[in-house]
């Protein structure tokens, strides 16, 4: 993937650059608003990372010019203003994700490889498959094996969200947010419990797992061992 | 300022001012009414029945001809009291009268003249003020009839002086009256001037002066001091937040430095990689304690009170209790939903939703039943008198002690029961403080057994 990031400041954009390159991505980097505008526009990027607060041209600017001319490479906006309108007002100027500094980097690149690979899924699928479990998403209904799988309504949400991004670590924020569309960290950590009962239903009975825990990170469903 | 010129600046003075302009015209009025009632009506008076007289004396003159009025010229000189009269002949002699001359004043065929004359007192002759009127009668008589008004004279000049003294007075004493009580006034405002600045140099206990007589000025100072209270408390509450915040962050960043610090020394590998795991771990909580205290000003500061839209409860508590039922569960125990229909409130469901959380997770940790140790608890939602609408979370646990029920609602205020848990002491803090935003209350209240804790919210208005 080739990612655009646009930060101001030096040590935090080094350590993204970095960090980015050892997990096998194409980095180029941007100190301000401008220069990123110049080299968002050459179209080359599967995702932008911009920061908000950014010399010569505010981070949110950038993304509406963009977006004005028609350019609709996926970014993820970077703040350290953590509040929810700060973020609703990032996703109405075109963003299409917000993480509020300071992050975990697993966070952030679980959010660039979902930002990445939904410019390259195709969007109207009605069935989604990962070795043999699928779901209609018009019936809303899980077979695995042939077999039916009952879900509750929450449950088949958390594994669509899941299957949508197969082959991705998807983190528990990334699922509070999308599943249940909360902005805000419970202190318990709830998610798992609902992970661990949907994989009592989709892999307990089965040899091969499909739905596996990556630690320090979150989740992701796949098939065949990596 | 010198405090001669303040005074005249002083909008108790200016009042004053016009106050006594407008007095002093009115006493003019009065006083010159009654002067004009006095002394220049009774002189029109006189010359009137001077007229009237000369008119009748000259009627007698005509009927009886000139002896006749002669006799009646000399017998009224004779015996009327300050009266005076002449009657010359022709060539201008006296031919009857009390006055020694015709007066100078008397030329032309007839008027009014006001004239000296000599009178005479026991001590000798003096000059008198009379006020006549003539008349050239036929044959060139010549009748004089006037009153001695040197008394009147006199007396109108005491009136005259007697009523300028009054108005004089009446100034005087306006003037100083205004003078002595804009002063006073003035005196009572200084003492609060002074006092605020005192205040704002930093004396904070100091008050302003109350004179308890209960008047405006002594009602303004003691609203300026229940301000002054008002704030303090504020401030209080400031000092004690900020010194909370101070212990609460300063212990996990004495960790965090130590922890590594410990891992810098020990030089292995291994102890490096825990030590930066266990300081990232501490990182983030910190940071969670950071979002929480941030959330709470935000809620407080009242900025998100615009985010608040008409939002059906009973959704968002399905949510809420859909997301923590397994939770309940896995620890043996169970999460009952108890909801009507609907239950509209103006709310912001994020905000309302992380309350609702820090109350289940609370009920979850620490409302664990004292026999079977498993939570279980009650949600419920039950409209309040007045078309609110309230959000009740029970359990069956120990409760919390009704000295403690207060308390627990202050930021960093962590019971002695959950300090072996996890977790920052400001749960019910940022719940209290979503409840105020909301304009509801969070009520912690006996569940005999257990915790009832409740979230009011106010009735829309439709």
């Amino acid at each position: 993937m080739r990612v655009l990031v646009v930060e101001d400041d030096k040590e935090a954009a080094g350590w993204l650059v970095k960090g980015l390159k050892e997990e096998g991505h194409v980095v180029d980097h941007a100190a301000n608003g401008p220069d990123g505008l110049a080299m968002a526009m050459e179209k080359v990027h599967d995702v932008i990372i911009m920061d908000r607060m950014l010399p010569g041209m505010d981070g949110l600017a950038v993304i509406s010019e963009l977006r004005k001319d028609g350019i609709n490479t996926p970014v993820l906006i970077l703040s350290a203003l953590g509040e929810v309108d700060d973020k609703v007002m990032g996703l109405r100027a075109g963003g299409d994700d917000y993480l509020a500094k300071p992050y975990a980097f697993n966070e952030l690149l679980a959010r660039v490889e979902t930002l990445g690979r939904r410019k390259s899924a195709e969007p109207h699928k009605t069935r989604l498959q990962v070795g043999d479990l699928e779901i209609d998403l018009l019936a809303r209904t899980a077979r695995r094996a042939g077999e039916d799988i009952l879900l509750q309504p929450r449950e088949f949400k958390l594994l669509e969200y899941l299957m949508r991004n197969a082959g991705s670590v998807v983190t528990r924020t990334m699922l509070l947010e999308n599943v249940w569309n909360y902005h805000f960290d419970p202190q318990t950590n709830v998610i798992d419990v609902h992970i661990s009962r949907l994989r009592a239903k989709i892999d307990k009975e089965f040899d091969e797992p499909l739905l596996h825990t990556v630690r320090g990170a979150g989740y992701t469903i796949r098939a065949g061992q990596p | 300022m010198p405090v001669n010129l303040k005074l005249l600046t002083s909008s108790t003075f200016r009042l004053g001012a016009v106050y006594l302009t407008v007095f002093a015209i009115s006493v003019a009025a009065i006083l010159g009414y009654i002067y004009w009632n006095t002394a220049i009506l009774l002189e029109q008076q006189i010359e009137d029945t001077l007229e009237a007289e000369v008119q009748g004396l000259a009627e007698q003159y005509r009927q009886r001809g000139p002896s006749g009025l002669l006799d009646i010229v000399n017998l009224r000189s004779r015996q009327s009291e300050g009266g005076v009269y002449i009657l010359t002949n022709s060539i201008g002699r006296r031919v009857a009268g009390n006055l020694p001359a015709l007066p100078a004043e008397a030329v032309g065929e007839r008027g009014v003249i006001d004239f000296q004359y000599p009178y005479e007192t026991a001590t000798g002759t003096v000059q008198h003020t009379a006020r006549a009127f003539f008349i050239q009668l036929d044959g060139g008589l010549r009748l004089v009839v006037g009153r001695d008004v040197e008394e009147r004279r006199r007396f109108n000049d005491i009136i005259r002086t007697s009523l300028l003294w009054a108005l004089g007075l009446t100034l005087v004493l306006g003037i100083g009256g205004g003078l002595l009580t804009s002063r006073n006034f003035l005196r009572r405002i200084d003492r609060i001037n002074d006092a605020s600045r005192t205040i704002m140099a930093g004396d904070l206990a100091l008050r302003m002066p109350v004179s308890g007589s209960g008047d405006e000025i002594d009602r303004l100072s003691s609203s300026l001091n229940d301000m002054l209270d008002q704030i303090n408390r504020l401030m209080a509450g400031m000092k004690e937040v900020s010194s909370n915040v101070a212990h609460d962050l300063r212990t996990p960043l004495t960790r965090l430095r130590a922890r590594a610090e410990d891992a810098l020394r020990s030089g292995k590998p291994e102890d490096h990689r825990a030590a930066l795991e266990a300081n990232i771990a501490e990182a983030d909580s910190l940071l969670a304690t950071f979002n929480a205290l941030l959330s709470i000003a935000r809620a407080e500061a009242g900025q998100a009170r615009e985010g608040l839209h008409p939002t059906d409860l009973v959704p968002l508590a399905e949510d809420v209790a859909e997301l923590y039922g397994p939770i309940a569960e896995d620890a043996g125990g169970q999460l009952d939903l108890a909801i009507p229909g609907s239950a509209i409130v103006r709310a912001d469901r994020q905000l309302v939703a992380q309350a609702l959380t820090n109350l289940i997770d609370n009920a979850i940790k620490y409302g664990r039943n004292a026999q079977t140790g498993a939570p279980v608890i009650r949600l419920s939602i039950e409209p309040q008198h007045g078309g609110g609408q309230a959000i009740v979370v029970s359990d069956t646990g120990p409760g919390i002690g009704e000295a403690d029920r207060e308390r627990v609602k202050d930021r960093f205020v962590r019971l002695d029961v959950s300090r072996s848990q996890p977790g920052s002491g400001l749960g019910l803090a940022l719940v209290d403080s979503v409840m105020k935003l909301h304009g509801g209350k969070l009520l912690i209240e006996d569940a005999t057994p257990g915790l009832t804790v409740k979230l009011v919210f106010p009735g829309t208005p439709s």
